[in-house]
């Protein structure tokens, strides 16, 4: 099991407590997670959650008017107020970030051999004729035909899906530890889709980087991902093992998801949608964030915010109403979700 | 290519021709050149020669034929005034209306870029503030009204400049300045819009996400894009050099371009407020068609664009 082999050692990215506010309203209520190295971590929750902003956090990433508190730390050193120069060495480093829609989130009016060659220039320390080289080997390397070619192309001369392929290469330039993909494939075809998040994972294989994939879609994360953090109203609600969080969700938000979710196999079955809305970060009821969405919701759950809590041995879940399977296994040091 | 460069000529001579047609119409339309140089006063027999001579009798359309002819020929007449090809008339004064919106377009590009820029990066802050309700006072006060304000701050108040005349490099100071100003403001503001639209796109956080440093995001990535719409406006500034300076020149007494148009029109001297309308036309038309090129140079989508329309 991965998942506990990688537990031993220290985590390559612990994320401690971290909270963001836009203009005093608080959008990520303390986050704890842990990405160990080759691991590949889902982040699911509809839009809004704070999946996006976590990392974007982390990396220094949102505009001025965001309050960020809390810790990340890579291989020890502190991220948040680190010094930019710190911060530029870590993006595109350690750290690599795509985003969910290649078309714009590369630039239009600069090559892309360019836009690649400036990530090997600053954390390669290529230059010159080696850069090509290396951009192409790159172009290469993840499945772009004529690559030669397409260096210098502009982006708006390649399709949707070559552009993520395209900014997945950018990404490798660093040799990061770990790829945060935020939505790579919600813009994209549903065939392109599969062959993107193939890509991705035979890329984690070959270089053993983590890979944190941030979807709305648990079917993504399904296929992808060794572990699950759940995120509603900028809480983890529930992190488990793939395997295990699909085929027994704890978390009564988890449990919904799934059940709007079409079967992949078997009988179809009418879908169950998760009734009402996500509240606002303004307007967050009391104590549990899902209550009042909540089939199982008791008195008890409006009284405080549920702890994200030890349900199974590996499992936690923030629901009163979970009971724990077994008896939690005691770590004396601090446990990350 | 080459058949988007002819599309656009095309289109620069038909944009031209165009504006000689106007001028001609306008001209002709709002009064009676011969009443108006040999004053109403004057012997009857005095104006029909003068209408002979100048060939105002003949039907309009053979008028406008032979205006136009002579214009494709490159003879543009001769100012019913004084008798002087208009051409050279016009070309003696464009020294002196240069000598006035080179050095105001100098300022506007040297300060309202930087302070445009500036103002973005530093959204909401005192500075960008600062700029902001300077560059709206800039460009909404009139600039006859600021010039006046100037003159009477600077030559009258403080009695530091001159407030009219050409003598010397000094007696520029205050037009140029009532010139740049304006265009500084309309600029900051442009290339503010122009940057902020840019600096909230996605592949400036993908620029960012991948380690390069701010101040190269700005210049490497954000700049390039934000120069397109800025172009535009620049473009219509190098167009307007010529012509930009109208009411600048008269309120300063500055013997331009400017003060020629005004001179030529009160009387009715056609030739010379052709020739100059044409000119004014070329420029504008030159820039405009300088501006077209310069987004292809700029943003290869456009050049893609103008590939598309050539096949």
């Amino acid at each position: 099991m991965t998942g506990l082999t990688s537990r031993e050692t220290s985590p390559l990215v612990a994320i401690r407590d971290l909270a963001v506010s836009f203009d005093g309203v608080k959008v990520l209520h303390g986050i704890d997670l842990a990405i160990h190295r080759g691991e590949a971590v889902g982040l699911v929750g509809e839009s809004g959650c704070g999946k996006s902003v976590t990392w974007l956090a982390a990396l220094g990433l949102l505009p001025k008017k965001a309050t960020i508190s809390g810790s990340v730390m890579l291989d020890g050193g502190e991220l948040i107020g680190a010094a930019p120069a710190t911060l530029d060495s870590v993006r595109g480093g350690r750290i690599a970030m795509i985003f969910q829609d290649p078309a714009s989130a590369l630039n239009p009016v600069i090559k892309l051999g360019r836009q690649v060659g400036e990530a090997l220039a600053l954390h390669g320390g290529l230059s010159g004729k080696a850069i090509r080289a290396e951009a192409k080997r790159l172009f290469d390397l993840v499945g772009i035909p004529d690559a030669a070619r397409r260096l210098d192309a502009f982006p708006h001369e390649l399709s949707g899906g070559q552009n993520q392929r395209v900014m997945i290469a950018m990404a490798l330039a660093g040799k990061p530890d770990i790829l945060v993909a935020d939505e790579p494939t919600t813009a994209l075809d549903a065939t392109i889709q599969a062959q993107i998040l193939e890509l991705l994972t035979r890329i984690r294989r070959e270089t053993n980087m983590a890979l944190v994939l941030i979807s709305h879609d648990l079917g993504v994360i399904s296929e992808t991902c060794d572990r699950v953090c759940v995120m509603y109203a900028g809480r983890i609600i529930e992190t488990a093992a793939s395997e295990a969080l699909f085929a027994q969700p704890l978390h009564p938000y988890t449990q919904g998801l799934l059940a709007a979710l079409p079967p992949l196999e078997g009988v179809r079955r009418r879908l169950v949608p998760v009734e009402g809305n996500v509240p606002e970060p303004w307007n967050l009821p009391p104590g549990c964030s899902f209550a009042p969405r909540c089939p199982r919701r008791v008195e008890a759950c409006a009284m405080r915010v549920p702890l994200l809590a030890p349900k199974t041995a590996d499992r936690r879940a923030a629901c009163i109403m979970t009971p724990s399977l077994a008896q939690p296994q005691h770590r004396p040091e601090p446990v990350y979700a | 290519m080459l058949r988007f460069l002819l599309v656009r000529l095309f289109r620069a001579a038909l944009t031209v021709a165009l504006v000689v047609t106007f001028a001609f119409v306008v001209l002709r339309m709002s009064g009676d050149p011969a009443l108006i140089i040999m004053s109403v006063d004057a012997p009857p027999e005095a104006i029909a020669a003068f209408r002979k001579a100048w060939g105002l009798d003949d039907p309009i359309w053979l008028q406008y034929l032979r205006y136009f002819s002579a214009i494709g020929q490159g003879e543009l007449g001769q100012s019913m005034r004084d008798g002087r090809p208009a051409m050279q008339l016009v070309l003696e004064r464009i020294p002196a209306t240069l000598a006035l919106t080179l050095p105001a377009l100098a300022l506007k590009l040297g300060i309202g870029i930087p302070a445009g820029i500036y103002a973005a990066l530093h959204r909401d802050s005192l500075m960008d503030r600062i700029v902001m309700v300077t560059a709206v006072a800039g460009f909404t006060v009139p600039s006859f009204v600021l010039g006046l304000v100037l003159v009477l701050v600077f030559s009258v108040q403080l009695g530091w400049l001159p407030s009219g005349g050409q003598e010397s490099w000094r007696h520029a100071i205050l037009p140029v300045l009532t010139l740049g100003i304006g265009g500084a403001a309309v600029l900051a503001r442009f290339t503010r819009s122009a940057m902020l639209e840019v600096l909230g796109q996605s592949y400036i956080r993908t620029a960012s996400a991948k380690g390069v440093p701010w101040p190269r995001v700005v210049r490497g990535h954000a700049l390039p894009n934000a120069a397109v719409p800025t172009v535009t406006v620049v473009g219509f500034m190098v167009g307007s050099l010529i012509a930009g300076a109208v009411v600048v020149e008269s309120v300063f007494s500055w013997p331009g371009v400017g003060r020629l148009l005004v001179v030529a029109v009160a009387n009715r001297d056609l030739a010379v407020v052709q020739c100059i309308l044409l000119l004014v036309a070329m420029t504008m038309v030159s820039a405009n068609l300088i501006v077209d090129l310069l987004y292809g140079v700029l943003d290869p989508r456009l050049r893609s664009g103008a590939k598309a329309g050539a096949h």
